[in-house]
């Protein structure tokens, strides 16, 4: 290996076939070995729809295929007539009625709805009662914890005084409120609407000063070059570099509301979803539990989607 | 009461209160910067010049010194001092458009509508951008971020344009693009401008003056260039005229002779 030797590097070789010329070695071309080559026969086009139905089939069945698993196998461990739980077949006929009609009870207009007061009401009705509760306690809580976010957010000296008491007040479980919040407003209604206000609205303060004490600084120095007054730096520049921020927290405090409305509501009987569940279990009736879980779950889910997706629409409208 | 050039700063020293004490940044700077004159701050890092230059946007306030712009003193951030970011500072929630646009109505005092739009459009054409003004930042490279910025900063009608380091985070190619771009409208427009760099090529083809710094802590002004070719300039005639060689020749002296990179000599 010492010496070099050109030929064995695959040095141009006039033994290779090739024609010798001036400038180096023409090798033929190897219309044999391309001759050989297969192609893969190029696939009808796809209508679109078809395509996209395809991809949403193909994202969906993992999905389904392990819901059906666990059922099944949900089945199997609790189908014997001697098990302490419902299996999904009992679910299925001993809440026939809550699982079909979930809507008795309530009358949906376009622009209204009203929910029968007391007596038989299906577990849809207990879900916007629940509902309705955690949206007027939800918005006061996004509307203040804003303003309070900002607010600690901009001025240290506001900062420094008020942080501690929330990061205190913050860990402080949300039905550990539910006597004072009684002792306060009396009523079932507004004490609930009071626990979901005071659960939610840590994480939206806390997450809103964090997004504007993080604002870059390159935009504050544009804000100072371009000289503008304190309005035009709230809305052009402070609010829409928060969007990220607040949103997250209003997800957490969505989540969080939703936790906390359904135990108040065990707690505080009358209506509700929570009442749903802790009348269904006092009635021995677990198969109807089950059923306001998987509601829970379901509501719980799209209310997180909702909130995300409104951050995503107003972060990009700016 | 002697004249004072259109942009002078006079006995500017900037200090910082660190947990070891004062740091001192720049020690008594004084330069004089004629109207439509275009100066290159050069220097090592941490030597100050960027510093400098916030102290003239109004950003930093000087320990010690004034500046006068037209024979005002300028203590506090203003549009009159537009300011090109080197990391381009566009706002990613607004178009291009927009961002060109916030600017303009903070300047445009008794524009119309249609004039400011025309306005904005106008600036945008200088730095052949006017095709993405729909679009926002992110979808940009870089070297479009930055025309975008150079593009809101003179829509501002600065009385100085300041420039720090406009170029420094772009490959060579598109900065050379942007060069081009910055010498054209240098041609157009003549602005005052002070601009930091860490390129000697850069300093010496744009710059009228390549004021060079020492080394810092308290920094001072070691020499002052004069770069005498004509304008407007051109790239390639430029590098191959003597006076480019003889400038850019100095220019390496001073930063590789006389005052060293402080991080290479401790390496």
């Amino acid at each position: 290996m010492a010496s070099p030797s050109p030929s064995k590097n695959g040095g141009p070789s006039a033994s290779a076939g090739g024609t010798p010329t001036e400038l180096g070695v023409i090798v033929p071309y190897p219309e044999e070995a391309i001759a050989r080559r297969s192609f893969e026969p190029v696939a009808a086009p796809v209508h679109p729809l078809v395509r996209i139905a395809r991809s949403m089939a193909a994202s969906a069945l993992p999905t389904v295929v392990m819901i059906a698993g666990l059922l099944a196998f949900w089945q199997l461990l609790c189908g014997s007539p001697s098990a302490a739980f419902p299996s999904p077949l009992a679910v299925w006929e001993q809440s026939h009625d809550v699982i079909m009609h979930p809507f008795k009870g309530v009358d949906i207009g376009l622009t209204h709805f009203s929910i029968q007061d007391g007596g038989d009401v299906g577990i849809a009705g207990h879900v916007l009662t629940s509902l309705s509760r955690v949206l007027i306690g939800y918005s006061i809580a996004a509307v203040i914890g804003v303003a309070l976010g900002i607010l600690i957010g901009q001025s240290v000296f506001a900062f420094r005084a008020l942080d501690p008491l929330f990061q205190v007040l913050r860990t402080v479980p949300p039905l550990a409120w539910l006597p004072i919040s009684l002792a306060i407003f009396q009523q079932a209604q507004p004490s609930a609407i009071f626990l979901i206000f005071i659960t939610a609205i840590w994480p939206v303060i806390l997450n809103t000063a964090a997004g504007v004490q993080t604002i870059p600084a390159a935009y504050r120095n544009v804000a100072k070059v371009l000289a503008l007054n304190p309005v035009e730096y709230f809305v052009r520049i402070m609010l829409p570099a928060t969007v990220p921020h607040m949103f997250t927290g209003l997800r957490i405090g969505v989540g969080m509301s939703w936790l906390a409305i359904v135990a108040a509501e065990m707690v505080q009987g009358g209506t509700g979803v929570g009442f749903f569940i802790w009348d269904s279990y006092n009635s021995s009736l677990l198969t109807d539990t089950i059923v306001a879980l998987i509601w829970i779950g379901m509501v719980g889910f799209a209310l997180d989607r909702i909130v995300a997706f409104a951050g995503r629409i107003i972060g990009r409208a700016g | 009461m002697k004249q004072r050039s259109y942009l002078a700063l006079e006995g500017i020293t900037v200090e910082f209160p660190t947990k070891a004490g004062r740091f001192c940044a720049l020690d008594g700077i004084d330069l004089e910067v004629e109207k439509g004159q275009f100066v290159a701050l050069i220097g090592h890092s941490g030597c100050g010049k960027s510093t400098l230059l916030n102290a003239v946007a109004g950003l930093v306030k000087p320990t010690r010194g004034a500046i006068f712009l037209d024979g005002e003193v300028v203590d506090a951030p203003g549009p009159d001092r537009a300011v090109v970011f080197q990391d381009h500072s566009l706002l990613p929630w607004l178009t291009v458009e927009e961002n060109v646009r916030l600017a303009v109505d903070k300047t445009a005092g008794g524009k119309n509508k249609a004039e400011r739009k025309d306005w904005v459009m106008h600036n945008l054409e200088l730095v052949q951008m006017a095709h993405a003004a729909a679009k926002r930042p992110g979808e940009l490279s870089g070297g479009m971020k930055q025309r975008v910025g150079i593009a809101r900063a003179i829509s501002m009608n600065p009385r100085v344009l300041l420039m720090d380091e406009p170029f420094g985070a772009l490959d060579a190619l598109t900065r050379a693009a942007l060069q081009d771009v910055v010498m054209d409208l240098q041609a157009r427009l003549n602005n005052t401008v002070l601009m930091i760099t860490h390129d000697v090529d850069e300093a010496v083809l744009l710059a009228d003056r390549v004021v060079m710094m020492t080394n810092g802590p308290a920094a001072r002004i070691g020499e002052d260039r004069a770069v005498t070719l004509a304008r407007p300039r051109n790239r390639l005639e430029a590098i191959d005229a003597p006076e480019y060689a003889e400038a850019r020749s100095a220019v390496i002296h001073f930063l590789h002779e006389r005052y060293r990179n402080p991080a290479t000599l401790a390496a």
